[in-house]
């Protein structure tokens, strides 16, 4: 086997280490302007997809005037393909509560909430005793800083930060007009961080470990490891966490069954890739490397040569269109005539072509909608559009 | 003060009576009554001082907030992508033979509601179901059979 097949494995993020206290204590003792420097320096970006440097979202938050903020990490984990945040809470709770005092102590926020999804309520009663453990042990260090649990109750938009912090406040789930960011306007309109559960349990590596040790892996513009949730067509599903920066080729070499046919990317709001594309596509941050470079969610779902690509976009059609919040017309009426739209084709209630007329209506979306939900359909819509054409018809 | 007032006004002294305080309010009512009656609407509207319209709008707005009555024992049954390609119509089949219901009923006698729901997060170990908080995965017809069986032999019980 040639070395180019090799993808990198790392431990970080897993490792069974029950040394947070001692990095929460000598953490809390540093500078905020040091920490916020050494996140910067990491380089480390969002882990929910959308790839805000963190560092940066702290120093943001950390120059606003105000006395409340907030921390809050984001457990809404629901895009699908997805299941990361809900094993690293329920196997290293406490590096993701660590990273969650450090932030407070770097912005100024004595509070701190995890928005957990509906569908993970059975992980409430185990999180609420690592949080119990937790707030005793910053009283013995005398850190005044408390977290709640928030429960969600089964809406995928809810993870879009602002459309998250409507439901805290007891709204409908509708995600708000940026700016003001949530740096600047967040939680009952305080200053406020809000973090991908990843993020965090990277942030607390960087600072036991040093920026460098994180900076190390990972390739230009996108430094350090991932968690990826793999399903589909695998012979070895779960969860891996690797290096950014590896080509779609090596990752399809390692998890494929041999018949891979594409594979989805970021989930329902990524990427498909088809066969003769995996060459080209990397694993990272856009602005680097060279050919396609994918979203980084994390979600990996491949598909082999038995699977209909009509029935995944009909799949994932009937997903956006429940999940659009229905405030803004683009992507509520959009959703919907889509999924009729490859219906009527495949039926033969409309020719071909339109296909194209579709494809139109997904730039438009991509243009109009006022959130990442009706601005990405775009992206599974045409990748499959484009690649299996012949497919949507016959 | 009738029994649905009286929980209200506990959850309301709980919780506090804000408006971020809602959601957790109507969350603690469906896990009592197994869903919100317009009813409640209006008297958490009346307890926490929002307009009505306010809660029924948000109460809608969360597909775990059921407004319609349900089952002593909520099936939620995943049907993305990942579950579906691993044969959840076989298991959903299953259920719906078993129990005489289909998709979006519930059993006459009470005991469970069938319901469709988007990704659970257990896509790698596909199909996967909730019923009420407990989630069951790589699910088969037999596994689903017996699963289903445990839950009427505790109906009978209680």
């Amino acid at each position: 086997m040639s070395n180019s097949h090799q993808l990198k494995r790392v431990d970080f993020i897993f490792r069974n280490e029950n040394d947070w206290k001692k990095v929460l204590s000598s953490t809390l003792k540093r500078k905020p302007a040091e920490l916020i420097n050494e996140l910067i320096s990491s380089e480390l970006k969002g882990r929910g997809g959308a790839g805000f440097p963190t560092g940066l979202k702290w120093k943001l938050t950390s120059e606003e005037k105000s006395e409340e903020k907030y921390i809050i990490c984001n457990a809404d984990e629901g895009e699908p393909g997805t299941f990361k945040d809900r094993e690293i809470l329920s196997k290293v709770p406490c590096k993701v509560l660590t990273a969650m005092a450090v932030c407070g102590h770097v912005i100024g926020a004595k509070k701190g909430f995890i928005y957990l999804r509906g569908e993970y309520k059975y992980l409430e009663p185990e999180l609420k005793k690592a949080i119990d453990e937790f707030e005793y042990y910053c009283k013995e260090i005398d850190f005044d800083f408390s977290i709640s649990i928030f429960m969600g109750s089964g809406a995928y938009i809810c993870g879009e930060e602002t459309a998250l912090l409507e439901s805290m406040e007891g709204r409908r789930g509708e995600p708000r007009n940026k700016p003001p960011f949530p740096s600047q306007h967040g939680y009952l309109g305080k200053p406020t961080v809000v973090n991908n559960v990843e993020t965090l349990v990277h942030a607390f590596t960087i600072f036991k470990y040093g920026a460098k040790k994180f900076y190390d892996l990972g390739v230009q513009y996108s430094r350090g490891t991932k968690l990826f949730s793999v399903s589909g067509d695998t012979p070895k599903p779960g969860i891996y966490e690797l290096e950014l920066g590896m080509s779609l080729q090596d990752f399809v070499y390692e998890f494929g069954d041999g018949d891979t046919k594409a594979v989805q990317v970021g989930g329902a709001s990524g990427f498909l890739v088809p066969r003769k594309k995996f060459k080209d596509a990397a694993i990272g941050f856009k602005g680097k490397l060279t050919g396609i470079s994918l979203p980084t969610g994390g979600s990996m779902m491949l598909f082999n040569s038995s699977r209909s690509m009509f029935n995944v976009l009909d799949n994932y059609l009937e997903f956006f269109s429940e999940e659009s919040c229905g405030q803004c017309t683009p992507c509520r009426v959009g959703c919907q005539q889509l999924l009729l739209g490859i219906k009527a084709v495949k039926r033969g209630d409309k020719p071909a072509a339109y296909l194209d007329k579709l494809m139109r209506l997904t730039e438009t979306m991509q243009l109009t909608a006022k959130c990442g939900l009706g601005q990405s359909v775009a992206n599974s819509f045409s990748s499959i559009v484009e690649n299996f054409r012949e497919e949507m018809i016959y | 003060m009738d029994s649905i007032q009286s929980l209200i006004k506990s959850l309301a002294d709980e919780y506090g009576r804000k408006r971020e305080s809602l959601l957790p309010i109507m969350q603690a009512v469906v896990e009592q009554e197994k869903f919100l009656s317009e009813y409640s609407m209006v008297e958490i509207a009346r307890e926490i001082d929002v307009p009505a319209a306010e809660v029924f709008g948000t109460a809608t707005f969360y597909s775990f907030i059921e407004t319609k009555p349900t089952g002593r024992y909520i099936i939620r049954i995943c049907k993305t992508i990942s579950c579906a390609m691993k044969g959840k119509n076989q298991v959903l089949f299953a259920i719906q033979d078993m129990l005489k219901i289909k998709m979006g009923e519930t059993t006459p006698d009470k005991r469970f509601s069938l319901l469709e729901t988007n990704c659970l997060g257990w896509c790698h170990k596909a199909p996967a179901m909730l019923i009420n908080n407990e989630v069951y995965t790589e699910l088969t017809p037999e596994k689903v059979r017996d699963i289903l069986t445990s839950y009427m032999k505790k109906n009978v019980e209680n």
